[in-house]
């Protein structure tokens, strides 16, 4: 089984896995970072986006040695001790989350999609969120939190 | 009236449970990992139907990692039960056929269980799952919901002659035909309320674990109510006594009713963690999901109203075939009865009333309660008649709705179908909601689009629900073998903090905040001095978990009954403190008074009072403070309300756009004004899902599903919805001590008919009346292509 090396959220991180683990899986089962949610098995609802050389990437979708050598970051590696990313506290104070299950991976796709553009129209967001299903919110206040969270990015 | 206070009840709290699923550290089932934990995959029937002729386990057996392959020739103990019996017209109870965790000898739909596969990795279970030679004998399958009961069609059981599994009704046959025999027009109506997929986005998950030394099962699961669990499982299908089972249910990533029932994955971890004597966990992968989750709706019905000259609801009259699947999921057979016939009064005076209901059993996967679970599917038939009615009549929609609404002066009102709406003020909600969504000024809006070449339509709903289900003895009385009360425990700790145990389970509700701020206002202590605890049978002492948008209405009213004995025993310890009578103890913002004095005594002083008893009134009472009560329901309660769509419609392609939805809803006393609203939300976008997007499709030859993944079942994505325009307008529930009365279903409950009510509008020009859900580009193509009337050319 070949060794795969990289850093994720700051730190090197390194384990045996067979060819066909998923980089979610690794994440997942290697490092125990469960914050990276697996939602489905056609790479469409986006629980498992996480950040790959600070692109969004679906991590269900991408083996694990495509990785080697990458830097990650997982909704793990978001906030700065006890204070949140301004994305995370856009999702809290917007209630732009229900049982929270999809909310990793939209918040890492959320703050790629301000990345790309830093003043999103509401629907730049609604079709930059397209990938991330949401079964909870109707994502009225995801729409929002993304909004607040893009203004909040740019202070 | 008090003024909020901003954690008080009322108060838009934000969420107690946000941090930790922001910041990746939610504890669901499937981050759960025990000490030599192994791992198992389900071996599932590729056929709909088909006889299992031979297993042929050799290869599989010796394949790397295997531990061991269970099929049902090993299976030793009972099947998974149905939780309500239905009685048909004739007196004879339902047809309840086993429901074995794993197939013996016959398999009745695609994804039914046929091998548990344990190995040390999930992928070597998975590998060795395809080493296993099955020999099949193909059965000829039915899956359509509308044929099943005919002659000479495949059947699923044996003693379900033509699919039957009861042939039920409600009402009053004779005053109704005779309300019909004076009619001045008669509105019919055939409808189909397709089948769903509740796909909450956390797939099912288990992990079973026995512990020889003590002989204790512990089972983590993904479920709304760890006690039914515990107590099905444990008491009718592994015969384990509830000390010796604990059931937990961490974090769960969205239920929407599906994850309420007892499935087959459950008990067979539980047993063969025994078996191997290693934690076993299984996790879903979605395509296994919509081949094993509970699915939803799938009525097919034909409805009649009669009306007289003026549009007076005189009579109703309806027979629906309601699916089950190939098998009793745990509450199904109270869906299409008890939670739907029910409902047929809506909001509406008609004096008659009867209805039919035969349940059938087809070869797909089991049907069961999803989201609103009956009310929706007569909100949708009542809603679309209505309409019909109002075209035929030449009334305007709003004005018959109007005519036929109960008068808010009537409540108590006993509906001539068993329910008693205890409150309700459909005029102000409907009044509401037109404004808010300018219902005057949609003409002008219509013209404006008929400008650009588009089709504009607006539609409306005005329906109720019963839900907070509801009084033990009545639920008995019907059929259900479970009682609905539920338990709540106040724990007062000696330096006056809280934790609130709760037999309701949250599963993106935000119970934890919710109910931290009726215990914090209750009991005048802050907020950050309250936990709640759920989901777990070794700590709570009962439940019956959260559906039917019950756990305010009955597990928080549980909790006021507790707090009620909590602050009676502080008002005696407080007295003695004070040296005063008990009768004139007042409790007020957290502090004990004496009437008429400047006596004063903290709540903090009194929890640490009863647990440092050295100034205590000992002889008389004991010391500590914890209180536990049970509440049942007095009756169902009845959330009602309006919701409004306006929708666009693009003759070129068909397509679909939702441009507003208003919804103003009455779900009683508001504890978090915010999280409602985000139930509203979310309840409102799975009902345009149903509308536009959403269908469960079975191959009508092979049985096979069609729509088993999302990229064939479309879910509602950001694109698809609008901005939602969300109110309520509280009557208050008069039955139970808060006046809530629920808000997890009302969204999905009244949404569907006013899109549908929407699209139909736009059309209208055209002469087309009618169109079934999902009303897709496709379909609205085709109805636009074959209308009447043709569009007029640019």
């Amino acid at each position: 089984m070949p060794t795969v090396e990289m850093t994720v959220n700051g730190k090197g991180a390194s384990a045996q896995v067979e060819g066909r683990t998923l980089l979610v899986q690794f994440l997942r089962e290697k490092l125990g970072l469960t914050g990276t949610h697996i939602g489905c098995d056609t790479s469409q609802c986006g629980a498992c986006v996480v950040h790959v050389d600070g692109r969004a990437v679906k991590s269900c979708t991408m083996l694990a040695v495509q990785a080697a050598g990458a830097t990650v970051t997982t909704i793990e590696g978001l906030a700065n001790g006890e204070t949140l990313h301004p994305m995370q506290e856009a999702f809290r104070e917007n209630h732009g989350l229900q049982c929270g299950f999809c909310t990793p991976g939209m918040v890492m796709t959320a703050i790629d999609l301000v990345k790309n553009n830093p003043s999103p129209s509401e629907e730049q967001i609604r079709h930059g969120l397209e990938g991330n299903i949401c079964r909870c919110t109707g994502y009225h206040n995801i729409v929002k939190a993304v909004k607040a969270g893009a203004s909040a990015m740019k202070g | 009236m008090t003024a909020i206070s901003a954690t008080g009840i009322g108060a838009a709290v934000k969420r107690k449970e946000d941090y930790r699923f922001l910041t990746g550290q939610g504890r669901y089932t499937d981050d759960i990992n025990r000490h030599g934990q192994v791992y198992a995959y389900i071996l599932r029937s590729p056929h709909a139907h088909a006889e299992i002729a031979k297993i042929d386990l050799s290869a599989a057996k010796a394949a790397p990692g295997v531990i061991t392959i269970l099929t049902g020739a090993d299976y030793d103990k009972g099947g998974l039960p149905a939780g309500w019996q239905i009685h048909s017209k004739d007196g004879s109870p339902m047809i309840e056929p086993p429901h074995l965790p794993l197939c013996k000898d016959r398999v009745r739909h695609v994804g039914d269980q046929v091998a548990l596969v344990i190995a040390e990795t999930y992928a070597q279970a998975k590998d060795a799952a395809e080493q296993i030679d099955v020999t099949y004998k193909e059965l000829p399958a039915i899956v359509s919901t509308a044929d099943a009961d005919k002659p000479g069609k495949p059947q699923v059981w044996a003693d379900a002659k033509n699919n039957l599994c009861f042939d039920w009704h409600i009402g009053d046959k004779a005053a109704t035909e005779a309300a019909f025999a004076k009619a001045a027009h008669v509105t019919k109506i055939d409808l189909v309320n397709q089948r769903l997929v509740p796909n909450a986005m956390e797939p099912r998950a288990a992990v079973g674990e026995y512990d020889r030394a003590t002989g204790e099962y512990t089972l983590y699961t993904t479920s709304q109510n760890p006690h039914v669990i515990r107590l099905l499982m444990g008491a009718f299908v592994l015969r384990i006594p509830e000390h010796k089972l604990r059931v937990v249910a961490p974090d769960v990533g969205g239920g929407f009713g599906s994850k309420i029932f007892h499935y087959a994955e459950e008990a067979l971890l539980t047993w063969a963690s025994a078996k191997v004597n290693r934690p076993i966990k299984w996790t879903a992968e979605r395509g296994e999901a919509f081949l094993s989750d509970a699915q939803g709706r799938d009525h097919v019905s034909h409805a009649e109203l009669a009306m007289d000259k003026d549009g007076k609801f005189l009579g109703l009259r309806v027979s629906t075939i309601a699916n089950m699947g190939a098998y009793l999921s745990t509450f199904a057979p109270c869906v299409p009865t008890y939670l739907y016939a029910t409902l047929l009064a809506g909001v509406y005076t008609t004096p008659a009333i009867y209805a039919e209901v035969k349940a059938v059993f087809t070869n797909t996967v089991v049907v069961d309660a999803y989201r609103g679970a009956g009310r929706p599917e007569a909100t949708y038939l009542l809603e679309r008649l209505v309409d019909k009615a109002a075209r035929e009549m030449k009334m305007d929609r709003v004005e018959i709705r109007r005519k036929n609404f109960i008068p808010t002066d009537a409540f108590p009102y006993q509906t001539p179908v068993a329910l008693q709406y205890d409150s309700g003020d459909y005029f102000s909600t409907l009044d509401m909601a037109m404004k808010n969504a300018d219902w005057a000024g949609f003409e002008g809006r219509r013209a404006e689009a008929k400008k650009r070449g588009m089709l504009r339509g607006i539609g409306i709903s005005t329906y109720l629900e019963a839900c907070g289900i509801a009084p033990s003895a009545v639920v008995g009385s019907l059929g259900a073998r479970a009682g609905l009360y539920e338990c709540g425990s106040i724990r007062v700790h000696p330096t006056g903090s809280v934790t609130v145990f709760t037999g309701t389970h949250s599963h993106g509700q935000g119970h934890e905040t919710t109910f931290s701020q009726l215990v914090s206002d209750t009991l005048g202590i802050p907020i950050e001095n309250v936990d709640v605890v759920h989901g777990d049978t070794n700590k709570i002492p009962f439940g019956m978990g959260t559906y039917g948008s019950r756990s305010l209405a009955v597990g928080g009213s549980a909790l006021v009954k507790a707090m009620d004995k909590i602050i009676t025993k502080a008002k005696r310890i407080a007295a003695h403190l004070m040296e005063a009578s008990v009768a004139d103890v007042e409790f007020k913002n957290g502090t004990f008074t004496v009437a008429g004095t400047d006596k004063s005594v903290p709540f903090g002083t009194v929890a640490l009072t009863a647990y440092v008893p050295h100034n205590y009134p000992i002889t008389e009472l004991e010391p500590g403070l914890e209180e536990t009560a049970f509440y049942d329901p007095l009756n169902f309660t009845y959330p009602g309300g309006c919701h409004i769509c306006e929708v666009e419609i693009d003759p070129d392609t068909g397509v679909t756009q939702v441009i507003g939805f208003t919804a103003v809803d009455d779900v009683g006393r508001v504890i978090n004004p915010m999280i409602v609203e985000g139930q509203i939300h979310g309840g409102v976008t799975q009902g345009i899902g149903q509308a536009l997007l959403e269908n469960c499709v079975y191959d009508e030859e092979s049985g096979q599903l069609l729509t088993g993944s999302y990229m064939d079942y479309c879910m509602p994505r950001a694109d698809d919805v609008p901005n939602y325009k969300v109110g309520t307008h509280a009557t208050m529930c008069t039955h139970n001590p808060l006046g809530s009365k629920g808000v997890g279903e009302v969204g999905a409950i009244g949404s569907p008919p006013a899109v549908i009510n929407a699209v139909l509008d736009a059309l209208s020009p055209l002469g087309v009346t009618d169109i079934t859900m999902p009303a897709t580009p496709l379909k609205v193509w085709q109805a636009i292509q074959s209308a009447p009337t043709k569009m007029a050319a640019e």
